[in-house]
């Protein structure tokens, strides 16, 4: 136990959330940072449409998380452990995992419903936790110096939990969990090398498509386009890959599903992602939309949005038009978006 | 401890500042404005307009200059292209969330989204208005909550919870439908402070306006139109050294006869100070507070001058209203004088009179309307006027203010002593009534013991609880001044420990009104506080029972009857949690 931190540097093991850090990193930072109280957070809140994968842990491997969390408060002398759970997740699986918690001081939480999409945002969840309004806090402070209750707080992700009970117990072979979905057959998880490129992954699993498709990969919601073109390169952020075949989607359509998830789940803290994605929603109702508008708004997102959700809100857009419509839908891609 | 000097470059032009400074106030500092609208000194950073975006080399995104730390060595550029793209949607973004009400705003002169718009040249119409169904949500007859104006900054969030641990306003609902509301929880009141008010910065909170009313009357004044009416104003002891501040005048610079100047020139017949009130205020409450502690009445006293301070005790703690001294408050004392003493004086009916103050205050709109205020019938007070509405007028009618020739107040009721001077500050009330006190006390025994005290230095200052032990009049009497309501718990639970307390609701007392120039910052606060503490110093007089005329005002209330004499001097307090 004590070399847990020497073999998370060798596993090289980064956040499996989507956000990528380090993680023996940022298990130092909490370790060095001074607190009597220090927090062990299993982030399970899993709210990007699209991701299935940490459901799909809690159902087969619940015992590796909890393994997981209780290694890294045995290196923290952190207490309290905190399952922080989407409510559909906790409603199916509290009971499960509060009995192979046992005694081990590690408490289940429900996430409200209304904390939706940016309760998953690592500081809304604190603030969620506490009680108070879901949304990204001000950084710095980072929660490993200063998370729940002013603590260090360590938040991993459910899948990184998991990777650290196989690390701890010599059983990591550098694999991941990629959840397919869309134009398939075989969608769900899978667990396979974290080194396969997005085709071999669609290939291995005999879902390589015969029609003319793109794939979205990182999230049906934040997560970029990729063109059949661009496939011979690793997964990002949570490992999703939808499948979309290209005569089934108008441009419009796809474009409003993906502002509407954000307008709809935007938490009112900043300014271009409360009023940027409501006047995006207004402009694709327009019978003629001000395309030069919607990228300026965009661009704007990008560039100052108060967290990580927030200005993640173009990348799917800009990626599409960029890779997938590519100068064929005239009114759309005749602008830089 | 002095901090260490960086050197940063700001477009290019180098820039020191000490080790700590934030890029917005560096930038300030050497005159480049970076727009901001949620950023105020009194609050952590909250961060969530996104107007003062810049670009700091080495970051890939843009950062907000209010949050960002300088740190040595770094380059940062405010008016790049694509710091003035970004800027520019966000403004325009938040122009749309304002419905755009300014013909009858308060505001308008200093507002700073239709400065913005100016400077950076971008419509405000960009967008449709999408706040036009929010609902205004109006706090007694004090203070309201404009919905359609808010632009979701959070000062007013972050006044009423963090700065006066009120917690009455809360957001509802998330993203565009996010709203600012008064909370449901039974347990939770407005005092009508108005922090919430003084702290936005685009009038969505604001004062429920009277000034709609006094225009009316005073134009028919002006075209000989309202017969046997008199208008009379009176100014509030801590508009002086605010008021100029709306008029491109220094910090703290003192303009009380510029007031008097812009009041007639407005068309008032007479204008008094409230400063000659505070003076009735300081004789009648020193008074009780020499029979309190010779009786062995109620202790501690509290002073009551402060009207969210008795809203805060009528709703949260009706067990202290034994407590309060029932001394009326200055504009009341002196309103009520207006409407007898001088009235008799100058034969007028009193109810020909209409009263008006310029306070620095919104709960004295709740204050003045409290019937039992009334003297035979008559309110002492008709309508309450915050500086800044007061300062609209005076911009609105074309006055320019500065080069106003100044005037004296009207006499018998325009002299004032300093210890009158200084109740707009926090300790203030206590100081006044503690030199009074002590001269009381001592009665004609001006020897050993009983030397002449002026100054009282420990219940001054922006601390939030102030706590002294004072010979006054060989009396020991412990005190407490608390400076701003989010400081009252601990005095509240440890009441023995005191014989005399102050509270003022509001920061630095009323110099940090609710109804004061915007903005009010601690450095502001210090600035309006330095130049009363100055004022005192320079009056020739400088403790209540010298002032003359108040005696004289006094005197001729005790011979018209206990009735008269308590119907203007005092009042009374009863639970209340419905404002």
């Amino acid at each position: 136990m004590i070399n847990i931190l020497e073999k998370l540097k060798d596993s090289a093991l980064t956040g499996r959330g989507g956000g990528c850090f380090n993680t023996a990193e940022k298990w130092s930072l909490v370790k060095l940072s001074e607190g009597v109280e220090k927090y062990v957070i299993c982030n399970a809140s899993e709210g990007e449409p699209g991701v299935k994968k940490d459901r799909y842990i809690l159902e087969h491997h619940a015992g590796r998380v909890i393994d997981g969390m209780k290694i890294a408060m045995d290196f923290l002398g952190a207490s309290p452990g905190i399952v922080y759970l989407n409510p559909d997740y906790y409603f199916k699986f509290k009971d499960r995992l509060k009995k192979i918690i046992g005694p081990t001081p590690i408490k289940v939480f429900n996430k409200p419903r209304q904390a939706g999409y940016c309760g998953g945002e690592e500081t809304s969840a604190l603030n969620t936790i506490e009680g108070k309004r879901t949304e990204p806090r001000f950084r710095p402070p980072y929660p490993p110096t200063s998370g729940l209750y002013g603590c260090p707080t360590l938040v991993n992700n459910v899948e990184t939990l998991y990777a650290v009970s196989l690390i701890a117990r010599n059983e990591y072979k550098k694999k991941r969990f990629y959840t397919l979905s869309g134009d398939i057959i075989k969608d769900g998880v899978y667990e396979f090398p974290e080194s396969w490129t997005i085709e071999t992954v669609l290939k291995e699993t005999n879902n390589w498509p015969n029609f003319e498709f793109f794939v979205q990969v990182g999230g049906d919601a934040s997560g970029e386009i990729l063109n059949h073109d661009q496939l011979k390169q690793e997964v990002t952020g949570s490992a999703s890959i939808r499948v979309y075949s290209v005569i089934k989607y108008d441009p419009i359509t796809l474009i409003k599903g993906w502002i509407d998830f954000f307008a709809s789940e935007s938490c009112g803290k900043c300014t271009p992602c409360r009023e940027g994605t409501y006047r995006l929603h207004e402009i694709l109702n327009n019978k003629e939309p001000d395309w030069e508008m919607f990228a300026r708004i965009l661009d704007t997102l990008s560039d100052t949005s108060f967290c990580g959700l927030g200005c993640s809100v173009p990348n799917a857009v800009r990626s599409y038009v960029r890779n997938v419509l590519n100068n064929s839908h005239e009114s759309i891609s005749n602008i830089r978006l | 401890m002095i901090k260490k000097q960086i050197q940063i470059t700001i477009n290019g032009k180098t820039v020191k500042c000490p080790e700590g400074t934030t890029v917005l106030k560096a930038a300030k500092k050497v005159g480049i404005e970076i727009p901001a609208l949620c950023q105020h000194d009194d609050f952590c950073v909250k961060a969530n307009c996104r107007v003062c975006v810049v670009e700091i080399k080495g970051s890939s995104k843009l950062q907000t200059s209010c949050s960002t730390i300088a740190r040595d060595g770094m380059e940062i550029i405010t008016d790049s292209e694509r710091v003035k793209k970004a800027r520019n949607m966000n403004l325009e973004l938040i122009f749309a969330e304002h419905i755009e009400k300014c013909a009858d705003c308060i505001w308008r002169f200093e507002c700073p989204l239709l400065h913005y718009a100016e400077k950076y040249k971008i419509l405000i119409t960009t967008f449709k208005d999408r706040k036009g169904q929010r609902q205004t949500y109006k706090f007694g007859n004090a203070v309201e909550i404009d919905g359609s104006q808010c632009i979701d900054c959070r000062n007013c969030i972050a006044a009423c919870s963090d700065l006066q641990k009120i917690n009455y306003l809360e957001i509802k609902d998330k993203g565009s439908n996010q709203e600012i509301v008064p909370t449901k929880k039974k347990d939770h009141h407005c005092i009508l402070c108005g922090q919430c008010a003084v702290h936005c910065p685009v009038s969505a909170a604001q004062e429920q306006s009277n000034w709609e009313v006094i225009e009316p009357a005073l134009k028919a004044k002006k075209e000989h139109k309202n017969g046997k009416k008199i208008l009379v104003a009176q100014i509030a002891p801590s508009i002086r050294v605010s008021i100029g501040e709306n008029f491109g005048l220094p910090y703290g610079k003192i303009v009380t006869g510029h007031i008097v100047a812009a009041l007639k020139e407005l068309g008032f017949d007479y204008v008094f100070d409230v400063n000659f009130g505070a003076d009735m205020t300081t004789m009648v409450e020193a008074a009780e507070l020499i029979e309190r502690i010779e009786k062995k009445g109620t202790m501690p006293m509290m002073t009551s001058c402060c009207p969210g301070w008795v809203n805060y005790v009528e709703a949260y703690h009706p067990e202290l209203i034994p407590h309060l001294t029932t001394s009326r408050s200055p504009h009341i004392h002196s309103g009520g004088a207006i409407k007898t003493y001088w009235a008799d004086l100058m034969k007028i009916n009193p109810r020909d009179i209409t009263v008006v103050s310029i306070m620095p205050c919104t709960a004295k709109k709740y204050e003045a309307a409290r019937a039992e205020m009334k003297i035979k019938g008559n309110f002492p007070v008709d309508y309450v006027l915050t500086t800044r509405e007061f300062s609209f007028m005076i911009k609105k009618n074309g006055i320019d203010f500065a080069k106003l020739k100044p005037a004296k107040a009207d006499d018998p009721l325009g002299g004032y002593s300093g210890a009158a001077a200084i109740y707009g500050a926090s300790g203030g009330v206590m100081e006044s009534a503690l030199r009074t006190a002590h001269a009381l006390g001592c009665g004609d025994d001006t020897a050993g013991l009983c030397k002449e005290r002026l100054e009282f230095k420990s219940v001054r200052g922006l601390a939030g609880v102030k706590e002294s032990t004072l010979q006054v009049a060989g009396t020991e009497l412990r005190v407490a001044v608390v400076n701003g309501i989010g400081n009252i718990d601990p005095v509240i639970n440890n009441l023995s420990a005191y014989d005399y307390i102050e509270v003022m609701a509001c920061p630095g007392g009323c110099i940090g009104g609710g109804g004061q120039p915007i903005p009010t910052n601690e450095e502001i606060r210090k600035k309006r506080i330095a130049a009363l503490y100055a004022h005192d110093k320079d009056l020739k007089i400088r403790q209540a029972h010298k002032n003359l005329d108040v005696l004289k005002v006094l005197s001729w209330l005790h011979k018209k009857g206990h009735k008269m004499e308590h119907g203007v001097l005092h009042t009374k307090y009863k639970k209340n949690t419905k404002l």
